[in-house]
Parts: structure tokens; sequence; C-alpha cells
């Protein structure tokens, strides 16, 4: 009745890796190591920036990946309420993707700072991106936090869900309105700021390169991720048909 | 919408019984603008800074207004008995927020005088109409998500460490608005009073926002399983 | 919803499992209720008495098997089962700041039910005078329960579930309390309660199903109630 997959697949996994997977890492790891090469020796330095521009090809990647998981929790999450029958699939891809989410975006915050103290001279700047971001953040954290609760997996699918559809209504309204707190006192900006890096062929391939290269490490992390959580949930029934066997057997006797 | 009258009167009674915002609440809020005070030791910083002073209290009250509404739901699973009266939990939700909106904007009237004692703040003619818009609209988005969320968590282990957590990052927009209008409505130099209803109308769509959001939430979170 | 099998059959489960953070308090259960039936569960501490009445009333999911209460599928629509079923758990219900008329009147209010239908059932189950005028924190365990009867009778509920309602009355309450089940059940109730008591009432027994480790070990037919005494053991 619930959506536990049947023992004999159980039987036949060893793992959480398939052929699909192990090609998915293979590529991402290949591309991980170009990127590496590229962006710290291949790339020039800015004129402007030095060698902190280098900063950008983590950054960029790692804030993109972050928002993605934002965008798939959030897909992921409305699913498991509307497809009711699927419910535990669809949270177990919220729950995994919402947890690689909150470690990209907490690589992209610190990497965003780092670079800020270098360009700008000071660790943070109320900047709406930035702003939003970190509130995205905490928010993850909070999402995380729930799902640590230890309740009834179809309850905790719906509370979750609940709580990420909410995050998709309260970061537009956060991005909104400090970008209209800021527009009141100051106008530096990342945008303005952003704009000054000339990017030639190379670095942009390699950019890009990074973007595609973190995309797939997030996917592969996502579907490992919600593998074991799988893995984990057969585990609990296979130890519940134990469990009534040991009972009915008790009453047997 | 007269089940909703009845579960707000309800939570109103057993407020007027307790003395719960009376006793703890309204000392708390009134501690925590007097330390704010203490903490800046600046007399024009603190001017410059109470409509976001104010504002801070009332959204650390809220914390504990929230809670103590679950908490006589909870305690001895009135809620069960409560949600099994009516085919609609959404009135039960609006219910319980009006009950917490009244208690805000009692509080928030207080703190509000509190602060042009303490603090110095000014109001005039148009500011006051401006001013008492603001409580209105802040108030009761404070209420819809504070009810909300104070939901979402009643039933968990750990709630009251998980309400913060969850319901300040959504309520920061709030917490800005409500500020900067406020501000306006003070005289401020730095924002002026077509700002100040500029952000008025924000918070208005806010509370619309997050209160529709919470009647369609109300139901499948209230129903627990425990 | 209301098709004929619906309105004669009040609970019907069918191998119905429920798991409590993977321990199975209901390790395959099968039954049959008819409306207007009167049944008391019986099983020691940990049989699965309190999880029945809770999956019947729409509170715990349903892990395996079927399970439909008042006509209403409980693996698809648990949340539809509850403003149909009353249930009187472990806790009571009550507001602890509220006197024990203003609990009951409140949910009257809530159902629309008259102010008449407050006082009636109040007087009914003997909390009238001061005790009504009492706030339900200071109540004793008894006036408490007695209260939150007054609740499900004032709610008109089709389904009552009552979780050791005998437990804390006295011997004169106890009485009232069955004569109140019957009232109910006769009016068209279907009414179940868990009990402890292996000598209930002798001159009228109710139908009696007995739990063990989470399953059916007996269900014996009721007696002194016009019917013959049939004992069946379920398969």
């Amino acid at each position: 009745m619930n959506t536990a997959p049947s023992h004999v697949a159980v039987a036949s996994i060893r793992g959480t890796g398939t052929g699909a997977t192990r090609v998915l890492g293979a590529i991402s790891l290949a591309l991980l190591v170009w990127l590496v090469v590229s962006a710290l020796f291949l790339t020039p330095a800015d004129v402007v920036q030095g060698d902190s521009v280098r900063i950008m090809y983590v950054h960029v990647p790692a804030a993109w990946v972050a928002y993605l998981a934002f965008i798939t929790t959030a897909v992921a999450s409305g699913c498991s309420l509307v497809r009711r029958h699927r419910t535990l699939g669809f949270d177990r891809v919220a729950g995994a993707s919402a947890e690689v989410g909150v470690l990209f975006m907490g690589m992209a915050l610190v990497t965003g700072s780092l670079w800020g103290r270098l360009t700008w001279g000071t660790f943070w700047q109320w900047d709406p991106r930035l702003t939003t971001t970190l509130f995205l953040f905490i928010t993850y954290v909070g999402y995380l936090a729930v799902r640590q609760v230890d309740v009834d997996p179809q309850q905790r699918a719906r509370r979750s869900a609940v709580i990420a559809l909410l995050a998709v209504l309260e970061i537009p309204l956060v991005h909104f309105s400090v970008v209209l707190w800021r527009s009141l006192h100051q106008e530096a900006s990342v945008l303005n700021a952003d704009g000054d890096v000339r990017l030639d062929d190379l670095m942009l391939f390699t950019l890009f390169s990074g973007v595609v290269a973190f995309t797939l490490v997030f996917a592969w992390l996502v579907i490992h991720r919600q593998r074991l959580t799988a893995l984990a949930d057969t585990e609990r029934v296979i130890g519940l048909d134990s469990a009534i066997a040991v009972r009915r057997a008790e009453v047997a006797r | 919408m007269k089940s909703i009258i009845v579960v707000a009167r309800k939570d109103l009674r057993i407020e007027g019984r307790s003395r719960t915002l009376l006793a703890r609440v309204v000392p708390f809020a009134l501690l925590v603008l007097v330390l704010f005070a203490v903490a800046l030791d600046s007399e024009p910083l603190i001017l410059r800074a109470s409509a976001g002073l104010v504002w801070m209290a009332i959204l650390f009250a809220t914390m504990l207004v929230v809670q103590r509404s679950f908490e006589i739901e909870t305690s001895d699973a009135a809620l069960d008995s409560v949600l099994s009266c009516t085919s609609s939990p959404s009135r039960v939700y609006f219910g319980k927020a009006l009950a917490t909106f009244v208690q805000l904007f009692a509080l928030a009237t207080l703190l509000v005088l509190c602060s042009v004692v303490l603090y110095g703040s000014r109001v005039d003619g148009d500011g006051l109409v401006l001013l008492v818009t603001v409580m209105l609209t802040a108030t009761a988005g404070l209420s819809l998500v504070g009810t909300l969320y104070g939901v979402v968590v009643a039933r968990l282990n750990g709630r009251d460490s998980l309400l913060p957590l969850l319901s300040l990052p959504v309520l920061a927009p709030l917490l800005i608005g409500a500020a900067r209008a406020t501000e306006a409505a003070f005289g401020s130099q730095t924002i002026d009073m077509s700002n100040g209803w500029a952000w008025t109308a924000l918070l208005a769509v806010y509370a619309v926002v997050f209160g529709s959001a919470g009647a369609v939430a109300f139901a499948p979170l209230a129903q627990g399983d425990s | 919803m209301s098709s004929t099998v619906a309105d004669a059959t009040a609970i019907h489960l069918d191998d119905a499992v429920v798991a409590l953070g993977g321990f199975p308090a209901l390790a395959g259960v099968t039954l049959e209720i008819g409306t207007g039936e009167l049944v008391a569960l019986r099983g020691a501490n940990g049989s699965g008495k309190s999880t029945l009445l809770r999956l019947c009333a729409g509170l715990l999911p349903l892990t395996r098997g079927g399970a439909t209460v008042l006509g209403v599928d409980l693996a698809d629509h648990r949340d539809a089962a509850r403003t149909l079923v009353g249930l009187l758990g472990h806790d009571n219900g009550l507001y602890a700041d509220l006197t024990a008329r203003e609990n009951v009147r409140f949910i009257a209010e809530m159902v629309g039910a008259p102010n008449d239908d407050v006082e009636s059932s109040l007087a009914r189950l003997g909390i009238d005078g001061r005790v009504a005028r009492t706030r339900a924190a200071a109540l004793s365990a008894g006036q408490r329960r007695r209260t939150a009867l007054a609740s499900l009778v004032v709610r008109r509920a089709r389904l009552w579930l009552l979780d050791e309602p005998h437990a804390g009355l006295d011997s004169a309450a106890r009485q009232e309390l069955d004569s109140i089940l019957r009232d109910a059940t006769r009016s068209g109730a279907t009414v179940v309660y868990t009990t402890h008591d292996v000598e209930s009432r002798p001159e009228s027994t109710p139908r009696t199903i007995t739990l063990t480790g989470g399953t059916v070990t007996s269900d014996v037919a009721g007696a002194g109630l016009g019917e013959g005494v049939a004992p069946r053991r379920t398969p």
C-alpha cells in the first residue's frame, strides 16, 4: 500500500551506485579536475581584481546549485502533496536536495564574503542578493531541523512540504523588501561591481564548465542520498515484517 | 464566521483567566526595550533606532504569545476535539490568529507609548493615522504567520526552539516594513510619509498572502499523528 | 459513501496493521462492528486497544491492510473520519482555565448545538452547581472525565470511541455511564470502549472483543440484550 520498494528489488541492491550514477560520477570528477586546472592555472588574472577573480569559478556555480536545489525541493514538495500515492518518493528527493543545497549555499556565502573582503574590504555587504541568500540559508536550516524530528514519515513529508512551499512565498518577499530597504540608504551593489569583470572566452568557458560540473555533482549527490533514504525506509518495512511475525508467534504460543 | 469568533473568544477568555500576557509577555517586552536602550547607550542613536527596537520587542513577544496559544491546545489534546467539531479547520486557524491579533495589537499600543516615554519618539496628526494603520497591518501579519508556524511545530519535540528558527526568517520582511513605516510615522528625516504608506501597502500584501497560505495549510498540519 | 454496506457497518478492519516507530502495535486485525452496536474491547496493557481506537478515530495512519469507518476509507481519507467520530482518549481535551460548563459550551457553540443541550448533558453526567463553575484544572480526575463525556454527548458523534471511560469513576457513575452508552446506541450511534474489567455488569454484557499482542484472540457476542450467547472465534 505504501510506496516501499518490493523485497525482490531490495535483495539485489548491493549499494546505492548503478551504472548510470557511476558514469555520472566519473564525468563530474573529470569536469572538476578540468575546472581546478583551468581556474587556477590556465585563466588569466583580472586587470582590476587580480587573482581574487578566481573565486568566481567556485562562487557562481555554488550559488547556482544552491538556487537549483531550492527550486528542486520546492517542486518535489509540491509533487509530494499532490501525488498522494508517491508522497514518500518525492519527499526523499525534496529532503536530499535540501541537504545538498544547504552545503552549496554555505559554500556560496563563504566564497562570496571572502571575495567581498578582497574586493570591497568588507566581509559582508547588506546587498539584496546576499541578504536574500542568507535568509534562504537560515530557512533551509530550519527545514532540515524539522526533518530531523522523529515522526511518522507521511506526516513528516506533509509538514516539511508545507514549510518548503512557504519558503517559496517568503523568499521573493524578503528579496523585494531588502531591495526597497537598501534603495533608501545607499546605492552600492554587487551588480555594479560585477560589471567590472571582463570575461574572455576561456574565462567564460571555465565558468560555464564549473556550472555544469557543480550541477552534475549536485545530481549525483541527490540521487545517492535519495537512494540511501529509500533503503533505510525499506529496512524499516522489512523490520516491521519480522516484528509482526514475532508478535503473532507470541500470541499463538 | 461564527466559529471563528467562538474560537477567538475562547482563547481570549483563557487569557483573561490565566493573565499570561500581562504577567509574562508585557514585562518581557518592556525589558527588551530597556535592554536595547542600555546596550546602545546613546540618546540620538536610540531615538533613530526606536521604531526598529519597538518592532523587535513585539517580534520576540509574538513568539511567546504563539507558544502560549498552542500550549493550551496541546497540553490536554484539546486541538483534536476542536478540529473534530468543524469541517473547515481554516476557521480554527483564523479564530486563533484573531485572538493573537487582539493581544499583539494591545501590546503594540503599549510599546509605542513606552517608546514615546522612554526613547522620546514623537508622533503628530498625519503620523498618528499612519502609525495606527501600520500597527494594524503589521500585527495582523504577525498573528497570521505566527499562528501558521505555531501549528507547524505544535506537536513536535523541541517546538520552543523550532518556532523562532522557522518563523523569524519569514517575518523578516514584516520587521523591515513595520520598522520603516513606523520610522516615517515618528517623523524621521531619512524616510518620508509617502514611503511609509508604501511600506504599509507591502505589509497588507504580506498579511493577505500568508493569511491565504495559512488557511490552506492549517488543515493538513493541525491533524497530527500523535 | 452512503451505500447500504456503509450504513450497516460502522467499523470494518481487514488485516489492519499499525506500526508505531517500527513496532507493530496492531499486527493484523480483522473485525467488523455494525452500526448501533455496543462493543467492549478487552486486553492487557500493550495489547493494542488504544491503538485500535486511535486508528478508527483517524489519528494514526494505517500502515497496511484495509480500514473503513462509517463508510470512510481510512487509507485515503482519514481526515474526513474525524468529524464523524468522537474519541475520548487518555487526554480529556479540556481547557484547564475554562470551567466545566464553559468547556462543554465551547464544543456546543462549535457544532451549533443549542444551549439546552449543554445543560441537559451536564446534568446527565452529574456536573452541576459548584462543579460546573469550577475550572477544569481544579476538577478531580473523575469529574474531568465526565466533563469530557458531556462534550461527546453534546457533539452527537456517530461513532464513540472511549479509552478506559470507566477508569476513575465510582460505581454509581459507572452505571450512569453504562446507561448513557446504551442510550447513545439506541439513538443510532455506535460505541466502542476499552476496559480492564473482566467482571463487568453481569445482567447485560455487551459484545466483547479481546486483543492479545496486537491481534484479535476472541470475540464473544453480547448477553442479556435479547441476543443468545454465541461465542465466535475469529479465524
